[in-house]
């Protein structure tokens, strides 16, 4: 019998769609202050870093420590676009576009030096290659600590704030479309072959150089799309927001959420930025409260106390490698 | 028959260590060729010569009459040369059709941007992939494993899974290391067979190495012995066999 078929909105459309209301209608209401909403969005950020390290560390199989230096990248880039060259006022007229087309140029430019640390994975593995892409994170972040004209150490100051929880959201949803869509195809299925057995994969046919380059340059694009945003967020680009120690945190993200699920880096990223922030809430609270001389610095304590039990108990990571449905296309059909 | 592997004088050192040494022979279309050899004899790395693992320290590789030597691997797969593995390595965490979807990832045309938009022609080609990779594992006999873990498979079928995703590179010539190794007699009959249907269904030339006397001398239709990187016999089973150098490298010289 002919039936008129509406086509099929994605589930990922939908839920996105939903979330993004629901978080909109809390925050129109004020129910979420603009406290909670600023963590949302880091969050968002976070799910961006980490998902596009996933590309890298966990679908790929190569081990970067120096994710933060593509956000550098990106950060620098779209700052001075917006900041330097265009000198945009928070809400000029036409700014977005300008902004939109800044974050991009600061993804292409992280790109771009992605493309050049792929090189090294050509040749090296595991643990010869995190030192080399620390070293790589940490030139980088020097380069910029070293120029006067995006400010030197004091970093690039006054960038125009264009980021906003739409924004942000909108760069979320597309970044985990476009990696769980590459996923899902020959190409993303060539990647993980080099992750599973590199030498098989060669010998099926794989260009395991093309991939692993390929792999690092679009990890690289999204980290810089994510500085681009944080920059546009914060207001500032600043040398010491890109060092190795948050690359380590995106790192944590991925492992803890499961190495090569897209779900768990999403889970992951939330959960960590909101841990790291409710930490800092509760442990005021319950000073106050029981009046026991504990501080700030117990904070981190609990947190990586909290990450080793998670660790602990399920060595995979939250999710392993499984994915959520609401994350997976299916087979084309 | 045409020679479709040709390898002349090819010499490999591993430092000072001669693994092979001046290694010429035709493999000829269409057969089922066998190379064997006590532990160490250089077996594997005349396969990690061919397959582009390693280059060659002297001599050529023409494969249909082209020189391939020093070719990248992957560039001497989609030439027509597949192979399987003494260990085993498959892709473990994958589903058994993914391992061999992989290995038509290169016949595959769709490119990244078709791929992230999913066009319709990047889904059909997906579909078709998809059927053709169903179908080898049907003919492996692993049909109602396709959607499981390849860690979940028995060893057997994991042999079978290897030998379907060298099959899927759409081979020419199809190098097996030791397919035989850690199968029962019931397993080593069934494979015996599978290796004549795949060299008649397929039309591809079979060159093997093997430790199992039964599966060499059953199958093979051309033998060629080597014992520390040299070669000491070459020709028809019948012939190695009863050849004095080949017992005393596999059995040890008389009276000694």
């Amino acid at each position: 019998m002919p039936t008129t078929k509406l086509p099929k909105l994605p589930k990922l459309l939908i839920a996105a769609a939903l979330l993004y209301t629901v978080i909109e209608l809390l925050n129109t209401f004020g129910v979420i202050n603009g406290y909670i909403l600023h963590i949302i969005n880091q969050s968002l950020i976070y799910v961006i870093l980490a998902s596009s390290l996933n590309l890298i560390n966990g679908i790929t199989g190569q081990f970067s420590l120096g994710h933060m230096g593509f956000a550098a990248v990106g950060a620098y880039m779209s700052g001075s676009l917006t900041t330097l060259i265009f000198k945009l006022a928070p809400h000029a007229a036409g700014g977005m576009p300008l902004f939109v087309l800044s974050v991009l140029a600061g993804g292409v430019a992280a790109a771009c030096i992605g493309f050049l640390i792929g090189f090294p994975s050509l040749r090296l593995k595991g643990d010869y290659l995190a030192i080399v892409t620390l070293g790589f994170g940490e030139i980088i972040r020097t380069v910029f600590n070293n120029i006067d004209a995006v400010g030197g150490p004091r970093g690039l100051l006054g960038i125009p704030k264009y980021s906003n929880f739409t924004v942000i959201f909108i760069a979320a949803f597309l970044t985990i479309v476009v990696i769980r869509n590459l996923l899902e195809s020959s190409h993303g299925r060539a990647m993980l072959s080099i992750r599973e057995n590199e030498l098989a994969a060669e010998l099926v046919g794989i260009d395991t150089t093309h991939y692993k380059v390929l792999a690092f340059s679009i990890g690289a694009f999204f980290a810089g799309i994510a500085g681009a945003l944080f920059a546009h967020l914060l207001q500032l680009a600043h040398p010491t927001q890109f060092g190795f120690v948050k690359s380590v945190e995106v790192l944590i993200m991925i492992y803890a959420g499961g190495v090569g699920s897209l779900t768990g880096s999403i889970i992951a990223a939330f959960g960590l930025t909101f841990l790291s922030e409710g930490l800092r809430l509760g442990i005021g609270t319950l000073a106050d409260v029981t009046g026991w001389p504990i501080g700030g610095e117990w904070r981190m304590v609990i947190y990586s106390l909290l990450l080793i039990f998670v660790m602990l108990f399920r060595t995979e990571g939250l999710m392993g490698t499984k994915e959520s449905k609401l994350v997976t296309i299916g087979e084309a059909d | 028959m045409p020679a479709q592997l040709s390898i002349q004088g090819m010499t490999h050192y591993f430092g000072g260590l001669r693994a092979v040494s001046n290694f010429s022979f035709e493999v000829p279309q269409g057969t089922i060729y066998g190379l064997i050899g006590p532990n160490g004899s250089g077996k594997t790395t005349t396969f990690n010569l061919i397959t582009g693992i390693y280059k060659p320290t002297e001599g050529k590789i023409l494969f249909e009459g082209k020189d391939i030597t020093g070719e990248k691997p992957f560039r001497i797969v989609r030439g027509g040369i597949a192979r399987t593995f003494q260990n085993l390595r498959i892709f473990s965490n994958l589903t058994a059709i993914d391992n061999i979807r992989i290995a038509r990832h290169y016949t595959t045309k769709s490119g990244l941007a078709s791929s992230i938009l999913r066009l319709p022609s990047f889904k059909a080609e997906e579909r078709a992939v998809k059927a053709e990779s169903r179908e080898l594992l049907e003919l492996m006999h692993l049909g109602p494993r396709a959607n499981e873990l390849a860690k979940n498979l028995p060893y057997g079928e994991l042999r079978r899974l290897e030998i379907a995703r060298a099959l899927a590179t759409k081979p020419k010539l199809i190098l097996l290391d030791e397919p035989a190794a850690g199968m029962n007699p019931k397993e080593v009959e069934e494979l015996m067979s599978l290796i004549s249907r795949i060299r008649d269904d397929f039309h591809v030339t079979i060159f093997l190495i093997e430790h199992h006397m039964q599966v060499v001398m059953g199958i093979c239709e051309r033998i060629k012995v080597i014992d520390f990187g040299e070669t000491i016999a070459e020709g028809l089973p019948e012939a190695v066999a009863k050849d004095p150098k080949v017992l005393e490298a596999y059995l040890g010289k008389r009276g000694a």
